[in-house]
């Protein structure tokens, strides 16, 4: 076992500068504004606004997992971003499937509209 | 058990039985956290299935306030931004820096909290509590989880600091700090998913 180095310098953690995480809060802070924004002031077409709100949601999400917790390609970041690439792909497969089994479920099975007042007469 | 950590912390028990590397536990706790992403990822899609479903009771439209919202991202926000700041301070070894945004993350942190118990509460007061409808069932698990997270977050900041002060900057802190700080800027992520699709998806 190698012996702990005590009081040097860490060089085995990654923690950015003050540069990465000025820009990664000012950017997040814009790309929050952006969403508030983009509902609350009801600028966008209706249509629009719900992929609008994923992108903004999309990058932010990239912004932060740079530059706050540091993955990226280099040697040392490679297992997590690996790591972390698997898990997305597991969150995509988990939460698109519910939604769109469900969708259908919903869609094709069960007449949810249809209540005792609003069903046709039978004759 | 290697004879540096031994010699680290002579008076304490607590701090002497770890033999591990750094880089080795944060890849172990980046997994421990893509399994806790799972967890999010398993209640978002419970909540994707179950918003439409609100039996009558009011919708998310009806109850949630933006303002509101808005406050409690950006506390979250520039609490991670302050951990940021604490985890540069702990790189060139300024505990007493460290020590300080360590606090003020914390103090965000429970704003943040109190933001929640108070939004909850509201909610259970007006008649909108869990049992109301399968959407308000699925709310209060997502946020609650998320929340709880938080507030989970807040003890071991607590306890870093008082170690931090205690121990000194040691590498056993320090890799306990990074664990921390992987945690805390997780937890920011989640909450950009919940204010999105929780949250604005109502109004869109």
């Amino acid at each position: 076992m190698k012996p702990i180095q005590l009081h040097a310098p860490s060089r085995t953690f990654h923690h950015g500068n003050l540069s990465g995480y000025v820009i990664g809060f000012g950017v997040s802070t814009l790309l929050t504004l952006a969403s508030f924004g983009a509902v609350m002031t009801g600028l966008l077409p209706r249509s629009a606004t719900l992929a609008v709100l994923v992108l903004l949601c999309v990058a932010q999400l990239l912004v932060q997992l740079v530059f706050f917790l540091h993955l990226g390609s280099a040697p040392d970041q490679r297992s997590n971003t690996g790591i972390f690439l698997c898990t997305a792909l597991l969150i995509a497969i988990i939460v698109g499937g519910s939604l769109w089994v469900t969708h259908n479920a919903n869609a094709n099975m069960m007449p949810s509209q249809m209540s005792a007042r609003r069903a046709p007469p039978k004759d | 058990m290697s004879q540096a950590s031994l010699s680290i912390v002579p008076t304490g028990g607590a701090h002497a039985h770890s033999d591990d590397s750094g880089p080795r536990t944060t890849l172990g706790f980046w997994i421990y956290l893509m399994s806790d992403c799972l967890i999010f990822c398993v209640l978002f899609a419970t909540f994707g299935v179950l918003m439409a479903n609100t039996a009558g009771g009011p919708s998310g439209r009806e109850l949630f306030e933006l303002p509101f919202v808005l406050g409690e991202t950006a506390l979250l926000l520039v609490s991670s931004f302050t951990f940021g700041l604490g985890m540069l301070a702990m790189q060139v070894g300024r505990s007493g820096r460290l020590v300080f945004w360590l606090g003020a993350t914390l103090l965000l942190g429970a704003a943040f909290v109190g933001m929640e118990i108070h939004e909850f509460a509201k909610l259970v007061h007006d008649g909108a509590g869990p049992g109301t409808s399968a959407f308000l069932s699925a709310y209060f698990v997502l946020v609650g989880v998320h929340g709880l997270h938080v507030f989970c977050g807040l003890l071991w900041i607590a306890l870093m600091i008082h170690q931090v002060t205690r121990f000194g900057l040691d590498a056993i802190t320090r890799r306990r700090l990074a664990c921390l700080s992987l945690f805390w800027h997780f937890l920011d992520l989640v909450w950009i998913c919940v204010f999105t699709f929780v949250y604005l998806r109502e109004f869109a």
